[in-house]
C-alpha cells in the first residue's frame, strides 16, 4: 500500500472508471462502496420479509388460536418458538444492522467524507459475503431435521445448550453459527467504517465538519466492536456446550447458565445503541436539511453520543433483575439505567432546538424523521420503568417489555430506515420519489404501528407474560377483553402490513422513470454526496472535492441562497 | 487501480496500522470475555485449584519461552524491513513461524498427555475453558504463522515491507494472550 503518496497526488492517473465490467464483477463480485451498500440494503429488506411473514404467522396464532393462517398453516407451538425467536434474531441482525449500519453506511462514509471508495475495498466485499452467507445459514436451520431454533432470540441455556430441552439439535447449531458469522462480517465492515472516515477525508475537512451520521456509524461500529467479543467468546463456549460436551454453562459439572446472561447482555445492551445511532445520525441530517437550519449544538450531540456510548456498557443486568442477582446489585443497575436517560433525553432535546424557529418542509423522509423522534420516545420512557428494579420484577417477561422494545426497536429500524431511503433514494437511483404516495405510505405505516403496541403495553401492564403459544390455557389470560385486544394489535399489524405495499409500488414506478431525475441537489442540501450525479459514477467525482466549512450551514445571513454548500469556496 | 481513498491519511496514521489495531482490539475483548468468565468462576470456586495441579507447569514454561522468544525475531524483522533490508525479514520471519511450529507441537504432545490421564474437555468446567481458551490461543498462532509465511514471501522480493509491522503488531498481541494464559491456566493454584 503506497501510504507515502500525497493525498490525491494520484488523480491524473484516475482511469479506474473506464474498464469494461461484466454483470458479475459489477453485481456480485464489485468492491465498489455504492453497490456493496445495494446489496447489504436489498438482502436486509429481504430478511425484514421474511422476518415479518415470521410475525404475522405467530401473531394470527395469537389473536385466532389453532387457526389454518392463510399462507403457513397451523402454527404449532415448537414452528411458534422457532418463529417468535427467529423473528427477533432477523430484525436485529439481518435488518436492523445490515440496512442502518452497513447499507447506509456503505452508501454514504465515501459520499460524505468526500472520497472514491471505501479504503479496504476487498475486505469490504468479502464482508458482505459473509454476511450473506450467515443470512443462509440462517434460513438453513429452518429446514434442518428438527427445525428452527425455538429458544428466543436471547438463547438462554440450558434451553439453548441441551437438545433434550430444546429438541432441535441441528437447529440450535445451525442459529449460533448464523450468528457468529453475522457478528464477524460485521467485525470487518467496522475497519472501513472506521478507517475511512478517520483517513480518506476530503482535503479541509476537520474532524468537526464530519456529519453527524457519519459519526454516530463510526460510533456506532466502535461499540460494536468494543461489546461483541464476549459473546463470541460466549457463542464459542455455548457452541461447544453444544456439540462436544463441555460444561460452561452446566451446573452439573460446576458450569453456571447465569454466565451466558451476563456475556449476552454485555453486548445486548450496548447493541442497542449499536442500531440506535445510525438512525439517530440520519434523523439529524434530514432534520436539518428540511428546517433549513443549522444542527443544534453539534458538538455538545456529539460528546452526548459518546457519554452513551461508555455509560451502555454499565446497565445490561438491568434484564436480569430476576435472574437471581444480588439486590444490591440490583439498585446499582437501576441508577445507572436511569443514567442512561439522560444523554438520549437531551440528545432528543437537541432535536427539537433544531427544529426551533426553522423554516420546517413537511417532506416525507421530515415526516418520518418527527415520527421517529416521537415515537422513540415513548419507548425511551417506558425504560425508565423497567429499569427500577421494584418495577421490573413485576414487568418482566411481561407484553409490557416487549412494547417498550418495539417502541424503540421499531423506530430505530422500520422508520429510520424508511426516512433515511426516502431521503436518500434520489441520490441512489437518480429518481424523486412521489410524495403523495410516500404520505399515504407514513401515515398507514405510523397509525397501525400505534394500534399495533398500545393495546401491548396494556396487556403487558394486566399481567400477560411474553412467549405463551396459547393464552387458552390461561384462564385469567384468556378473558374476553384480553383475547379483543390481541385481536386488535394483529389486524392492525396486517393493515400495516398491507400499507406496505404502497411502498414497494412507489420504489416500482420512480424507478421505471415515470418520476422527474432528481438532478444532484433536489433537498438543496448541504453535505457532498448532493455535489455529485445522481446516481453517483463509479469513483464518484470526476475529481474529489475540497471542503471549506461544516455540514449544517444552512440559512446563513447575508448569503443569497439558504444553503452553502460543503465543497463551495467562500 | 487502487482507488484514492487507499491512500490517504488524513487521521496521520497509516490505515494499515489501524486496521491491525481495530483487529486486535476485536480479539482483546473476545479474549477478554472469556478470561472474566473464568476468573469469575476462579474466584468463586477454590476447589478448581486441583484441577489446576494436575496441568505441567514446566511445558507452559517452555512454551512461553518460545512464544517470547518468537516475538524477539519479530521485532527484529520488523527492524530489518525499516532498514529496506527485505530478504533479512523474510528470514526473522521464518525463524518466528518455527517458534509458532515448536509450540503447536508441544501444545499437542501435552494436550496428548492430559487427555490420556482422564483429563479431557468435557471431565469439568476448569478443564473445559482450559482447552476452549488454549485452543482458540492455538489457533490464533496457527493463523498467524501462516499469515507471516505469505507475508515474508513477498517481503523477500522487498514488496510491502510495511505489512512486517503489521504482523508483527498482531504476534505480540497473541503473545501476550499467552502471557495471560499461563499464570491463570497453569500457575494459580
Ligand atoms: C435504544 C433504544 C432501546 C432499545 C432498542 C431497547 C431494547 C430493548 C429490548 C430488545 C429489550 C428486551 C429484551 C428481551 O428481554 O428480549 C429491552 C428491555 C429493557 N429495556 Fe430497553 N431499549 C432501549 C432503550 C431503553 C432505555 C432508554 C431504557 C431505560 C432508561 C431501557 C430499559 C430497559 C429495561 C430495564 C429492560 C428490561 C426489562 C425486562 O426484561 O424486564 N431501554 N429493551
Ligand atoms: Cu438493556
Amino acid at each position: 500500500m503506497a501510504e507515502s503518496i500525497p493525498a490525491d497526488a494520484m488523480h491524473a492517473h484516475d482511469d479506474h472508471h473506464h474498464t469494461e465490467q461484466s454483470i458479475w464483477s459489477k453485481y456480485v463480485f464489485s468492491t465498489d462502496h455504492k453497490m456493496i451498500a445495494m446489496q447489504y440494503m436489498f438482502t436486509g429488506m429481504a430478511m425484514a420479509l421474511i422476518g415479518g411473514f415470521m410475525a404475522y404467522a405467530f401473531r394470527m396464532q395469537l389473536a385466532f388460536p389453532g387457526i389454518d393462517v392463510p399462507g403457513y398453516g397451523t402454527v404449532t407451538a415448537s414452528d411458534y418458538n422457532a418463529l417468535v425467536t427467529n423473528h427477533g434474531t432477523i430484525m436485529i441482525f439481518w435488518v436492523a444492522m445490515p440496512v442502518l449500519i452497513a447499507a447506509f453506511g456503505n452508501y454514504l462514509i465515501p459520499l460524505m467524507v468526500g472520497c472514491d471508495d471505501m479504503v479496504f475495498p476487498r475486505l469490504n466485499r468479502l464482508s458482505y459475503q459473509i454476511f450473506l452467507l450467515s443470512a443462509i445459514v440462517l434460513i438453513a436451520s429452518f429446514f434442518v431435521p428438527g427445525g428452527g431454533f425455538g429458544g428466543a432470540w436471547t438463547a438462554y441455556p440450558p434451553l439453548s445448550a441441551k437438545s433434550q430441552y430444546s429438541l432441535t439439535a441441528l437447529g440450535s447449531s445451525f442459529w449460533l453459527v448464523a450468528v457468529a458469522l453475522e457478528f464477524t462480517a460485521f467485525l470487518l465492515g467496522g475497519i472501513n467504517f472506521v478507517t475511512t472516515a478517520m483517513n480518506a477525508r476530503a482535503p479541509g475537512m476537520k474532524i468537526f465538519d464530519i456529519p453527524i451520521v457519519v459519526w454516530m456509524i463510526v460510533v456506532a461500529s466502535i461499540l460494536f466492536m468494543s461489546s461483541v467479543g464476549p459473546l463470541i467468546a460466549g457463542a464459542v463456549m455455548l457452541f461447544m456446550d453444544q456439540n462436544v460436551g463441555t460444561a460452561f454453562f452446566d451446573p452439573d459439572k460446576g458450569g453456571d447458565p447465569i454466565l451466558w446472561q451476563h456475556l449476552f447482555w454485555f453486548f445486548g445492551h450496548p447493541e442497542v445503541y449499536v442500531v440506535l445511532l445510525p438512525a439517530m445520525g440520519i434523523t439529524a441530517e434530514i432534520m436539518c436539511v428540511f428546517a433549513r437550519k443549522k444542527m443544534f449544538a453539534y458538538k455538545t450531540f456529539l460528546y452526548t453520543t459518546f457519554a452513551t456510548g461508555i455509560l451502555s456498557f454499565t446497565v445490561w443486568a438491568h434484564h436480569q433483575f430476576v435472574a437471581g442477582i444480588d439486590p444490591r446489585m440490583a439498585n446499582i443497575f437501576t441508577v445507572t439505567t436511569l443514567l442512561i436517560s439522560i444523554p438520549i433525553a437531551e440528545m432528543c432535546f437537541i432535536y427539537i432546538a433544531t427544529l426551533y424557529g426553522g423554516s420546517i418542509r413537511l417532506t416525507t423522509p421530515m415526516l418520518w424523521a418527527l415520527a421517529f423522534v416521537a415515537e422513540f420516545l415513548i419507548g425511551g420512557v417506558t425504560g425508565i420503568f423497567l429499569g427500577a428494579s421494584g418495577a421490573d420484577i413485576y414487568f418482566h417477561d411481561t407484553y409490557f417489555v416487549l412494547a417498550h422494545f418495539h417502541y424503540t426497536f421499531f423506530p430505530i429500524a422500520i422508520i429510520g430506515t424508511f426516512a433515511g431511503f426516502t431521503y436518500w433514494f434520489p441520490k441512489m437511483f437518480g429518481k424523486m420519489m412521489n410524495d403523495t404516495l410516500g404520505k399515504i405510505h407514513f401515515w398507514g405505516t405510523i397509525i397501525p404501528f400505534n394500534f399495533i403496541f398500545i393495546p401491548l403495553f396494556v396487556l403487558g401492564a394486566a399481567g400477560q407474560h411474553r412467549r405463551i403459544y396459547n393464552y387458552e390455557h390461561f384462564p385469567e389470560l384468556a378473558g374476553v377483553e384480553m383475547q379483543d385486544m390481541r385481536v386488535l394489535a394483529t389486524v392492525s399489524m396486517l393493515v400495516m402490513l398491507v400499507f406496505q405495499l404502497v411502498f414497494f409500488y412507489n420504489c416500482f414506478i420512480s424507478w421505471k422513470k415515470k418520476q422527474k431525475d432528481a438532478g444532484k441537489n433536489p433537498w438543496k442540501a448541504n453535505t457532498l454526496e448532493w455535489t455529485t450525479d445522481s446516481p453517483p459514477p463509479h469513483g464518484n467525482w470526476p475529481e474529489l472535492p475540497t471542503v471549506y466549512r461544516g455540514p449544517y450551514e444552512y440559512s446563513v445571513p447575508g448569503r443569497e441562497e439558504d444553503y452553502f454548500p460543503q465543497n463551495v469556496p467562500d | 487501480m487502487r482507488p484514492i481513498a487507499t491512500t490517504r491519511m488524513a487521521a496521520g496514521i497509516p490505515t494499515g496500522r489501524l486496521a491491525i489495531w481495530w483487529v486486535v482490539a476485536s480479539e482483546i475483548v473476545i479474549f477478554g470475555g472469556l478470561l472474566v468468565s473464568y476468573i469469575m468462576h476462579r474466584l468463586a470456586k477454590p476447589e478448581w485449584g486441583d484441577h489446576a495441579a494436575n496441568t505441567n507447569v514446566w511445558i507452559g514454561g517452555f512454551n512461553t519461552f518460545v512464544l517470547l522468544t518468537s516475538s524477539l525475531s519479530a521485532v527484529l524483522a520488523h527492524k530489518a524491513a525499516v532498514n529496506g533490508d527485505g530478504p533479512k525479514a523474510a528470514k526473522l520471519l521464518y525463524a518466528t513461524c518455527f517458534g509458532a511450529c515448536t509450540f503447536v507441537v508441544v501444545k499437542a504432545l501435552e494436550w496428548n498427555m492430559e487427555i490420556s490421564h482422564g483429563f479431557t474437555i468435557s471431565s469439568n468446567t476448569f478443564w473445559s475453558f482450559y482447552y476452549t481458551a488454549a485452543g482458540l490461543h492455538g489457533l490464533h498462532v496457527i493463523a498467524g504463522a501462516i499469515i507471516m509465511l505469505i507475508i515474508a514471501e513477498t517481503a523477500k522480493k522487498n514488496l510491502e515491507l510495511h505489512r512486517v509491522e503489521l504482523i508483527g503488531i498482531y504476534w505480540h498481541f497473541v503473545d501476550i494472550v499467552w502471557i495471560f494464559l499461563f499464570p491463570l491456566l497453569y500457575i494459580a493454584k
